[in-house]
């Protein structure tokens, strides 16, 4: 069974459909990639999967729980699957520690020193053993994206979805959120990732998506994907990937 | 011109009435404003449209009207209130209207994204509300919630026309004793004006104290 199954997505927003019908599944410990051009639906995509905003047609399974079911305990399934955010959106009235252990004391009910201690060891698993009394404002926008990472962590989450992590990111910061973010694709994480980020494709993505106007173009393996793609579109948009982006492994 | 200052026992009765009074109205107000604004923001067609009709009828009407009906009138409908309770319950009502848009304004400055992600990391609405939206929106509100406290400390005068004797309420019977209109107001008026002084400098001190390190030092978000 997959760990996460999208079959036949939908999405309207007023009459415009953003998406067409997805369908794609994610194993345990897979990473996957979701690339294509702007205004394709690949954050509705995200956001659709732990109903952030709700699909209008199709369903979601996580570990073989309906996401879509009306009936799903919502709050409970956004609980196993961690999201994290283009603008990071931390709590920012809240030290790097705390944002990180408020998920854990809120949602789960785990004691504060329980919290406390796994926070500091997920602020550790992301470099920041330095900053975990500072404030968001008082951080980098790499240091903000590897604290969102770890306030995802904190929930122990089946899975992590990616919303373009580093595109708000100067590009001397990008560096250090991919290698936190190819660390955990390599410690076996479930993740499913948005970004236009082709080396961290290349270096740990199982499989790239390339989603066009709502549907999924094509699929395949990093290499597969670029040295023998097989719609003409695929190869068009890498190789612009390729000039915007540059190589970056 | 000598101001008897026998009189200073009793008007300090009067302060210290002024005192309860406003604590207790800007409290209730308080608690009805922010669940009034969280009615407005949150609360779909249905919770909305109450609230923001409450809010209109209370900020469209004199405050001294509604004091008025709420000492003279309800007992017609069987309601009699004690003049405190009165003054209380109509500051209150008042104040509320006032604080909830003062309320929603900052709820709708807290960036919707923290939203976002508190929900997403599985926390109910009313948990989002209260740990990751309302204390960063108390903060904003500090400034225009110090205005709305200074301004009821002073509207708070109006209920010596329902019997009670604040500050402004001993005054006037002081002045009915003496005769010395001028300089018994004068006196009354130097008392509000150290309260608004107090008030102010507090409430500059709690802002100093809540302002959440780092946040509009500099121009990047």
């Amino acid at each position: 069974m997959s760990l996460l199954k999208i079959v036949d997505l939908h999405k309207k927003y007023g009459n415009l459909e953003v998406l067409k019908g997805v369908s794609f599944t994610l194993e345990q410990g897979e990473t996957k990639v979701v690339i294509g051009p702007s205004g394709t639906g690949k954050s509705t995509l995200l956001r659709c999967i732990n109903r952030l905003s709700p699909p209008g047609a199709g369903e979601v399974w996580l570990d073989g729980v309906e996401v879509t079911d009306s009936k799903a305990n919502i709050n409970e399934l956004r609980a196993e699957m961690g999201f994290v955010f283009q603008s990071f959106n931390l709590f920012s009235h809240l030290t790097a520690l705390r944002n990180v252990r408020i998920g854990p004391i809120k949602v789960k009910g785990m004691n504060k020193d329980a919290a406390t201690k796994l926070a500091m060891e997920e602020l550790e698993r992301v470099g920041l053993t330095d900053k975990v009394n500072a404030y968001p404002a008082q951080l980098s926008g790499g240091q903000q994206q590897r604290v969102s990472i770890a306030r995802a962590l904190a929930m122990s989450p089946k899975l992590i979805l990616f919303d373009e992590p580093t595109s708000a990111l100067d590009p001397e910061l990008i560096g250090e959120v991919l290698t936190v973010m190819i660390n955990l694709a390599k410690e076996g994480m479930t993740m499913l990732v948005v970004t236009h980020e082709m080396g961290f494709a290349r270096a740990v993505a199982d499989e790239i998506i390339f989603m066009e106007n709502g549907v999924i173009v094509e699929q395949g393996t990093p290499s597969q994907m670029f040295s023998n793609p097989q719609h003409k579109r695929t190869g068009e948009f890498l190789h612009k990937i390729n000039e915007l982006y540059g190589e970056s492994d | 011109m000598a101001f008897d200052w026998a009189w200073l026992p009793l008007l300090a009765h009067g302060l210290i009435l002024t005192i309860e009074i406003t604590v207790t109205c800007i409290a209730f107000g308080f608690v009805l404003g922010v669940i009034l604004a969280l009615m407005r923001v949150y609360g779909g067609k249905w919770l909305s449209i109450p609230a923001s009709i409450y809010i209109q009828i209370f900020r469209g009407t004199p405050l001294l009207v509604q004091l008025l009906m709420v000492y003279y009138g309800l007992p017609s409908w069987g309601i009699s209130l004690s003049a405190f309770v009165s003054g209380v319950l109509a500051l209150g009502l008042n104040t509320a209207a006032y604080q909830a848009e003062y309320l929603r304004g900052a709820i709708q400055a807290v960036k919707s994204g923290q939203l976002l992600a508190a929900r997403s990391m599985g926390m109910t609405m009313p948990q989002a509300a209260r740990y990751v939206v309302l204390p960063q929106a108390f903060r904003i509100v500090i400034p225009s919630w110090s205005n709305e406290l200074i301004l009821m400390l002073k509207y708070s005068s109006i209920v010596f026309s329902v019997t009670l004797l604040d500050l402004m309420g001993v005054g006037k019977r002081i002045a009915s004793h003496n005769f010395r209109y001028f300089e018994v107001y004068v006196v009354v008026a130097l008392f509000y004006l150290a309260l608004v002084f107090i008030i102010t400098q507090l409430l500059r001190l709690l802002e100093k104290k809540v302002h959440i390190p780092g946040l509009g030092e500099h121009a990047e978000s």
